[in-house]
């Protein structure tokens, strides 16, 4: 077994994920570390939009497919498993974005390889290599050992560097011929995001809610707090699961990315994939009721309180 | 259109955890346990489509590790509407997704069912998420990160969910595990008087962990537990509401933010 591969990714067919390159600088501090080459491996109907910044890289292993040219998690699995017989790693990368949870427990099961995912770090420590996977919403991280540095590491997006793995240049190019197929998934059609009533990318303020607003019938309570500090209202991933505000007001690694001056996160705990779409913004005040939430690790200024308290307060307060 | 929703019991994200005394777990004492949000929305997702097909029926298979209170949570299903209820006893604490996929790959190698919805991703795992080594056990199409689901004969047309934003349909052949995100609704709130009556009528079906073969991909091991070292923790602002609400607004005005 040698080598670490990087399986990158792409939504569209212009350029890779960002992910594929915070992979890449996991890879290559890796693959310093275990005296290892790094490769990047890129998947598609035609890759060559894919390659011109995989400069970290010290080789590209393409596989070419009609079968890639969409998202497909049985062609992907398919052609990861593929590079997995044909080259056998020592390790592979992928990811926990919607691709890489489809791609990386798959083929795990079906090569019998061990996976350790959520990694946010990594250590090389006497040829074994440690991953540290954050888990429980950000609130504990887990080392798991692979033995002998071998197995599949899927990283959680935004823990590594992507400008660091990202660099002009386009190393040897490999192409791997793999047997793959749809397998009964029939991609269908891309959906680009509804513009909506707001733009919170664009807003100077936010106040973003989360799981503790509790209820529907509770939105409202935070909607007339935002007019009053003259802010967007934005919100955590479970309350646009369920349909208490429109998709477009989320925060965070399945919504938008935000730099605010103000980000105000009322009943947000501060979930990794949350805190990845907002740690950008200036000013960052938080509200919980939790003295342990993760979130005031990234707040400047931290409540320890009940929101339904604290909103009316700073809405009497505000224009004061 | 027999459904199967898995349900796995993963700490309440409201609970402190602590690492356990051997440093490989968390400590698993005195803590609650609540079912998968994401496994909500599966079994969501699922009563849905029950409700918009006479021939739909749901079950729902619960892992039990002996740590949470898997009869309540199976329940609470039936006081949803789910149709049949079991649960797999003498599965081990806070089962990582290679063992949750291999018990119901051998559970499941008994039943008859054209899809499988599981949560999109569990607290707990480490080694992966369930839909994609289920349906590889299973040698099953698999598709996660879905929002919506609606069938149509042998073919599930769905919508996945990409970053940013960005959605794609999808049309999946059944039998196939789909990894649930969220519902099209959010998960239907019951009294406890409907769960109460749900626990008189309903059976629970026991089935033994032992009894269900299965290979375990081998699993790596735990080497070490902390919690998260903390950056810098916020300057935190104590007081009434009142107080706390005129001293952020002073923060706020200190940093030109003119409210």
């Amino acid at each position: 077994m040698s080598g670490i591969y990087a399986v990158t990714e792409h939504q569209s067919d212009e350029a890779l994920d960002d992910i594929s390159y915070e992979m890449l600088d996991a890879g290559r501090r890796l693959a310093d570390d275990l005296g290892e080459e790094l490769v990047a491996v890129v998947l598609g109907a035609d890759v060559e939009a894919f390659t011109g910044e995989l400069g970290v890289a010290d080789r590209v292993l393409a596989v070419e497919d009609d079968a890639l040219a969409q998202f497909n998690p049985m062609a992907y699995a398919d052609a990861v498993e593929g590079i997995l017989a044909a080259k056998e790693p020592r390790l592979t990368l992928s990811s926990v974005t919607s691709i890489g949870m489809d791609v990386a427990p798959a083929v795990a099961d079906a090569t019998g390889t061990p996976l350790v995912s959520y990694v946010a770090d990594v250590a090389v420590e006497d040829g074994d290599v440690v991953a540290t996977s954050q888990l429980y919403g950000g609130k504990m991280n887990v080392d798991s050992a692979l033995e002998g540095g071998a197995g599949i590491l899927a990283v959680a997006a935004g823990a590594f560097d992507a400008d660091a793995g990202r660099a002009e240049g386009t190393p040897d190019r490999e192409d791997l011929a793999v047997d793959v197929g749809p397998d009964g998934v029939a991609f269908q059609q891309l959906n680009e995001p509804e513009a909506g009533d707001v733009d919170i990318t664009r807003a100077d303020r936010l106040l973003a809610v989360g799981r503790g607003i509790d209820e529907e019938d509770n939105i409202p309570l935070a909607e007339e707090t935002a007019d009053a500090l003259d802010a967007a209202l934005a919100s955590s991933r479970p309350i646009t699961d369920n349909g208490w505000l429109p998709k477009n007001r989320q925060v965070g690694k399945s919504g938008k990315t935000v730099d605010p001056d103000l980000y105000l996160a009322a009943g947000i705990s501060g979930a990794p994939e949350h805190v990845e779409g907002m740690t950008d913004s200036e000013l960052i005040v938080a509200i919980n009721t939790d003295e342990e939430a993760p979130i005031f690790d990234y707040a400047d200024y931290g409540i320890v309180g009940d929101l339904f308290d604290l909103l009316p307060a700073l809405e009497e307060q505000a224009g004061g | 259109m027999d459904i199967v929703v898995p349900v796995r019991l993963v700490p309440d994200p409201v609970e402190e955890l602590d690492p356990g005394p051997d440093g490989t777990d968390i400590d698993r004492d005195w803590i609650e346990f609540v079912s998968n949000e994401f496994a909500d929305h599966a079994l969501e997702e699922a009563l849905l489509i029950g409700e918009e097909r006479e021939d739909a029926s749901v079950t729902v298979v619960a892992l039990d590790d002996g740590l949470g209170d898997v009869e309540e949570v199976l329940h609470r299903a039936a006081a949803k509407g789910a149709d049949r209820l079991v649960s797999i006893t003498g599965v081990s604490p806070g089962a990582p997704a290679s063992e949750a996929a291999a018990l119901l790959a051998g559970f499941l190698a008994e039943e008859d069912f054209d899809a499988v919805f599981t949560g999109v991703q569990s607290a707990e795992d480490r080694d992966g998420q369930l839909a994609g080594r289920l349906a590889s056990a299973l040698d099953l199409p698999h598709l996660t990160v879905i929002t919506s689901v609606a069938v149509d004969g042998d073919t599930a047309a769905v919508e996945k969910e990409f970053g940013g934003g960005v959605t794609a349909d999808y049309a999946v052949e059944l039998p196939a595990v789909l990894g649930i995100q969220a519902a099209r609704e959010p998960p239907r709130y019951v009294t406890i008087r409907q769960i109460r009556n749900a626990m008189r009528d309903a059976d629970i079906e026991a089935v033994d962990a032992e009894d269900l073969g299965g290979s375990v991909t081998p699993a790596t091991s735990v080497v070490g537990l902390q919690e998260p070292e903390t950056g810098e923790r916020a300057e935190m602002i104590d007081g009434s509401a009142e107080e706390a609400a005129g001293e952020v607004i002073e923060v706020l005005e200190d940093h030109g933010i003119r409210v």
